[in-house]
């Protein structure tokens, strides 16, 4: 069961209290209609499935019921990072340092 | 006789404390302190199973959660009955009643076995499949009789009459196993002051120093025990979990811990007690001390009752006071294996031989047996067993490990026990529970744990620290470096004094050489609880199944609850041989949760019963069952289904509130039905955009039905929606889309719209909503309210506040039933005094309560979708005959817009909803039955829709459905057929959706 801070919270909650809603940072286009259905179809249905760093939109449920992000390595699962709607990820390679992002969750258990 | 494998002294056992229990229908004694399996040896019970397969006559091999064959059924009654126990991890207890899962006629005079042993070579790795494979039908039935005949234990018929539950917890340092370095880790993090959980899967902490020779600062290694467990007892911060083994590693340090809390005080817990608790535990760090196990050699008829682990021979020695036999015979390829003979010799029992793997070893223990004048047989194994129920002699010949050759005839020794070490593996399962892959290192022989990302520690054997001052002083580092590195100040300690030992390197000797070739030397078991032998395993890489996973799979090797304990480096070491390549190379299957198998108890906790699934009722609920309601239940909620009266039936009660609401005045519960409030001055905007119509022009005091669609244009959910204020709306949904819904609203304010100033607020549970309708409900609703119910000052699709029962309240104007109908909303805690009221009045107008079962044909009548029922997440509102509720030239995109102008949802012949009305009235399409244009066409025939909801009969005499159809609203008028499993043919005519009142006459007047 995965422990998760909530960045509205500022706290690390548990699993059971949240829901993924899938892959983060897919705008919906400003302009639907303008959109082909190719186009249309790959911003309803086609995700990403990386090996590794992944952004997701995760929702504190049964808290705050606030909708944040959250970079999560899809072979450790490891949760680098969580981050309000709005903001962009620190940690966005193998090259960032996820020490910092982690460091920032603070390690109350 | 009893007990005649007692030893006359020592063990951890209470002498005087005698205990009688039966195996298999056989009365038997054992000592408090005994495991069954320690006091099964004690009284020389031999077998206790038969294996899986072939059927062979099993005894037990081992002294704790490795054990294969010991695989007991327990319970004195039917209700207690356990499955599945290991009797080596069984506490004894007074009354124990324990049976052996598999063999008939008995596990002594067993018929399959000869089966077995004709059909062994019949019966190669793969066999169900090969044999069982045709005619794929009958699958079923054979599978019945092999499980039958595998026998693995069976599951209560009676309810369990224990209590389970579960526990939370936080904790600095997390420590699993209670051995040396277990033990060492927790003085170390305990004295630092960190909150300490210590779990051991054995009956009393000190793992492997409760049975060893060593001394510990000059004195028994369990007085060391006793001493470290007192002082860790004194410490407020630390939690002992002993009979507690933590079965899974989950992510981010979240263990589970399974604990035996009554399971060794008897037939059931003690009243008022828990008997099995699962601990959830969060670790800021996890220190494993899980420590070997030991491996056994394998070579022919290893499986006989009489050949066991060495190190379990030394456990029921020194722990237990048993032997397991008189005359031992040991096969090892290390030097720790040598304690084994010392404690055999020690208890004055007779050691035949040692056969050593290795040249020339001087070890100490070596050297200490030789000065003991035990016979030591180099270069040598015992290359195979002999003996029908027991062993009666072992056959030790000189072997070439290089070249996997035996290079003497040998000869056959005389004995009844025949212990075996191989080397030890270290326990990785919770290491690689997450997916870690572990490393194979050639100087011990073994598997550590790899590098991983959880926040742990390895410690001990499992690190393949294995000489016993060595894993002292890694577990206590281990447990200094937890604790630091958890924000804890360690403290200095000093480890006990342990005699330094001479050790030499093990050999790396698996499968032992048979004069034979595998493939016809007797047979040499690899896994025995699955009964996967070294041939097996060749043949499956010859056969092709390379990989580790599939060798498993294909053999069974390291399946059941043995899960790669004692058979897994082995099976790996013949799989690679036969391949020609290394044990890394071949690599090692998955470890997954659980360690040990948990009882289904344990998971549920109180889970179970009236507490399996929270339970949501009405403010109205107790009138209903005080009104004769029968329930149905609709996500989480009750609701009343039907109110029979005297004797009726569901046909008959329905049709008789059918006909109440359609004549006079119906009374439905309404309110689990979902409600959002809504407010901000972005209200009605965010609205614009989330329904599939306009909301710009709803008027204060209006509401309006409205769709909502997924951005892929699929409608989703329904409700009306009430302007309440300018700025705040009352959002009605379906009863089971309320959370769904809410979540939709919140995900694009937030995340798309964050500009938009909109608020929700779930208030489902905060009104009561009682729907009065019928042509009478204007009259009934007139005499409880102070509201103006003209037609015209409170016309169709508007709501007013005002007192109704004299409690105050919102009443809307809409109707799910075709007929003049109210939604009286109430606070919930007043709404039972507001019904009571109703009822009395509504006696002078046969007011009827009804249920969902007649709401659902009076809607249906009137063409009304439920969604979810005549909808599935593939239909657009055009799908649906409901064009005219989408906004066509809204000026922003909604929610389903573009979606539904895709290619596919504008082409003709999509499924359309219409209404069928079989051609004979008394035929009832079921609801789901699939529907073609042409009967009478080949198989597959080409369907062309199905029907969504069905009902018997409508107040118009005749049964009737709605269906989706391809092209189905231009073809009103023709035939669908719709083909039953019994070969018959219901024929109906596609005909308009709404079947009663289509101009809607009598809900707007």
């Amino acid at each position: 069961m995965l422990h998760i801070f909530c960045p509205h919270c500022g706290e690390l909650r548990s699993e059971e209290e949240f829901h993924a809603a899938g892959q983060a940072h897919i705008p919906r286009p400003l302009e639907p209609n303008a959109c082909s259905d190719e186009e249309w179809g790959d911003y309803m249905f086609f995700r990403d499935n990386p090996r590794g760093l992944h952004h997701e939109l995760w929702i504190h449920a049964a808290g705050c019921r606030q909708y944040f992000n959250a970079t999560r390595d899809t072979v450790t699962y490891e949760i680098l990072e969580t981050y309000p709607i709005g903001a962009k990820p620190q940690v966005t390679g193998k090259g960032a340092s996820p020490q910092l992002a982690v460091s920032g969750q603070g390690e109350k258990v | 006789m009893s007990q005649v494998y007692r030893l006359s002294n020592g063990g951890r056992i209470d002498r005087s404390s005698v205990l009688n229990f039966t195996f298999n229908g056989q009365s038997y004694q054992g000592y408090a302190g005994d495991t069954l399996a320690a006091a099964l040896l004690a009284n020389g019970v031999d077998i206790v199973g038969r294996s899986f397969k072939y059927s062979r006559p099993r005894g037990i091999i081992a002294a704790g959660c490795e054990e294969p064959n010991a695989i007991l059924q327990i319970g004195a009654s039917e209700a207690t009955q356990v499955p599945n126990v290991r009797a080596t991890q069984q506490a004894l207890y007074a009354g124990l009643v324990a049976t052996s899962t598999n063999g008939w006629p008995s596990v002594n005079t067993d018929v399959m076995g000869i089966l077995g042993k004709v059909g062994g070579k019949l019966m190669p790795p793969g066999f169900y499949y090969k044999t069982f494979m045709y005619p794929q039908s009958f699958w079923m039935t054979y599978e019945k009789y092999i499980r039958k005949a595998a026998g693995l234990g069976r599951a209560p018929l009676e309810n369990d009459p224990d209590s389970y539950d579960y526990m939370s917890h936080h904790c600095d340092v997390l420590i699993v196993g209670a051995g040396p370095a277990g033990l060492a880790a927790a003085l170390a993090a305990g004295r630092s002051g960190a909150r300490v959980i210590l779990a051991d899967e054995q009956e009393e902490f000190g793992g492997s120093l409760l049975d060893s020779r060593e001394s510990l600062d000059g004195k028994p290694a369990a007085d060391w025990v006793a001493a470290v467990v007192a002082e860790l007892k004194g410490m407020p911060e630390v939690l002992l979990l002993p009979r507690a083994t933590v079965n899974g590693y989950h992510d981010h340090n979240f263990l589970t811990i399974h604990e035996r809390l009554a399971d060794h005080l008897g037939d059931r817990a003690p009243i008022g007690q828990v008997r099995q608790r699962m601990h959830r535990v969060r670790a800021k760090r996890v220190v494993l001390a899980t420590g070997t196990h030991e491996r056994p050699l394998v070579y022919g008829n290893n499986d006989v009752p009489g050949n066991m682990l060495a190190g379990a021979v030394s456990t029921y020695v020194r722990r237990y006071g048993v032997a397991p036999g008189r005359k031992l015979v040991l096969s090892t390829n290390n030097d720790h294996a040598y304690r084994v003979a010392l404690d055999w010799h020690d208890a004055g029992l007779k050691v035949v031989a040692v056969a050593d793997a290795r040249h020339n070893p001087r070890g100490s223990l070596v050297e200490e047996a030789r000065a003991k004048g035990i016979r030591i047989l180099t270069s040598s194994a015992v290359i195979e067993s002999r003996g029908s129920k027991h062993v009666t002699a072992a056959r030790v010949a000189a072997i070439d490990v290089q070249a996997h050759a035996v290079t003497s005839p040998g000869e056959w020794l005389d004995c009844d026990l025949v212990a075996t070490s191989g080397g030890y593996s270290p326990v990785v399962h919770l290491a690689s529970h997450l997916g870690g892959k572990p490393i194979w290192r050639d100087d011990i022989l073994g598997f550590v744990p790899g590098e991983a990302p959880q926040k742990r520690v390895c410690v001990g054997g499992i690190n393949g620290v294995f000489g016993l001052a060595d894993a002292l002083a890694d577990g206590f580092e281990g447990g200094v470096r937890a604790a630091s590195e958890a924000g804890f100040k360690a403290v200095e300690g000093l480890l006990p004094k342990v005699l330094a030992r001479q050790e030499e390197a093990t050999l790396g000797l698996f499968q032992v050489p048979h004069d034979r070739n595998t493939a016809r030397a007797p047979k040499q078991f690899v896994d025995q609880q699955n009964d996967v032998t070294a041939a097996a395993i060749e043949l499956a890489t010859r056969e092709g199944f390379e990989s580790v996973e599939h060798v498993k799979r294909y053999t069974a090797l390291g399946f059941g609850t043995d899960q790669g304990k004692l058979g897994n480096i082995n099976g790996l070491a013949i799989a690679a041989r036969s391949m020609g390549i290394t044990i890394p190379e071949m690599g090692t299957t998955m470890f997954r949760p659980n360690y040990t198998p948990v009882t289904f108890g344990a998971v549920a906790g109180r889970h179970c019963g009236h507490l399996f699934e929270p339970v949501r009722f009405t403010a109205l609920h107790a009138w209903h069952v005080k009104n004769g309601a029968q329930f149905e239940d609709v996500g989480q909620w009750k609701r009343p289904w039907y109110f029979p009266k005297g004797a009726e039936d569901i046909h008959a009660a329905v049709a008789r509130e059918c006909q109440a609401v359609r004549d006079s005045v119906g009374l439905l519960d309404a309110s689990t039905l979902g409600k959002i409030d809504i407010q901000g001055p972005d209200a009605r905007e965010f609205l614009n955009r989330i329904y599939t119509n306009a909301w710009t022009k709803l008027d204060v005091g209006k509401a309006r039905y409205g769709l909502m669609c997924k951005e892929d244009g699929m409608v989703f959910d329904d409700g009306v929606t009430a302007c309440l204020a300018d700025n705040h709306f009352l959002m009605t949904t379906t009863t089971g889309g309320a959370a769904r819904v809410l979540q939709w609203l919140e995900i694009y304010q937030q995340t798309e719209w964050p500009d938009l100033k909109v608020y929700f607020t779930s208030v489902t549970d905060h009104w009561a909503t009682l729907t009065l309708s019928g042509p009478n409900s204007r009259k009934l609703l007139g005499e409880v309210t102070d509201i103006d119910l003209d037609k015209d000052a409170f016309p169709f699709m508007s709501w007013k506040e005002g007192l109704v029962g004299g409690v105050p309240a919102r009443v809307f104007r809409i109707s799910f039933t075709g007929e003049l109908s109210y939604e009286v909303n109430i606070q919930a805690n007043y709404a039972m005094g507001v019904l009571e009221k109703i009822a009395e009045v509504g006696k002078q107008y046969n007011l009827t309560p009804y249920g969902t079962e007649t709401m659902h044909v009076l809607r249906a009548e009137k063409g009304f979708i439920i969604v979810g029922q005549d909808t599935d997440g593939s239909m657009t509102p055009d799908d649906l005959n409901m064009g005219w509720c989408v906004g066509r030239t809204k000026p922003f995109s909604w929610i389903g817009w573009r979606g539904m102008n895709r290619e596919d949802c504008v082409r003709d012949n999509r499924k359309q909803l219409v209404g069928l009305k079989p051609v004979d009235p008394s035929k009832w399409l079921p609801e789901g039955a699939q529907l073609v244009f042409d009967p009478k066409q080949p198989i597959p025939m080409d369907m062309v829709g199905h029907v969504t909801s069905s009902y018997a009969a409508n107040s118009l005499g005749y049964s009737f459905a709605l269906a989706v159809v391809k092209g189905g609203l231009k073809r009103m008028g023709e035939r669908v057929f719709s083909p039953q499993a019994d070969g018959s043919v219901i024929e109906a005519e596609i005909c308009a959706s709404v079947f009663f009142d289509p101009k809607g006459d009598r809900q707007n007047i």
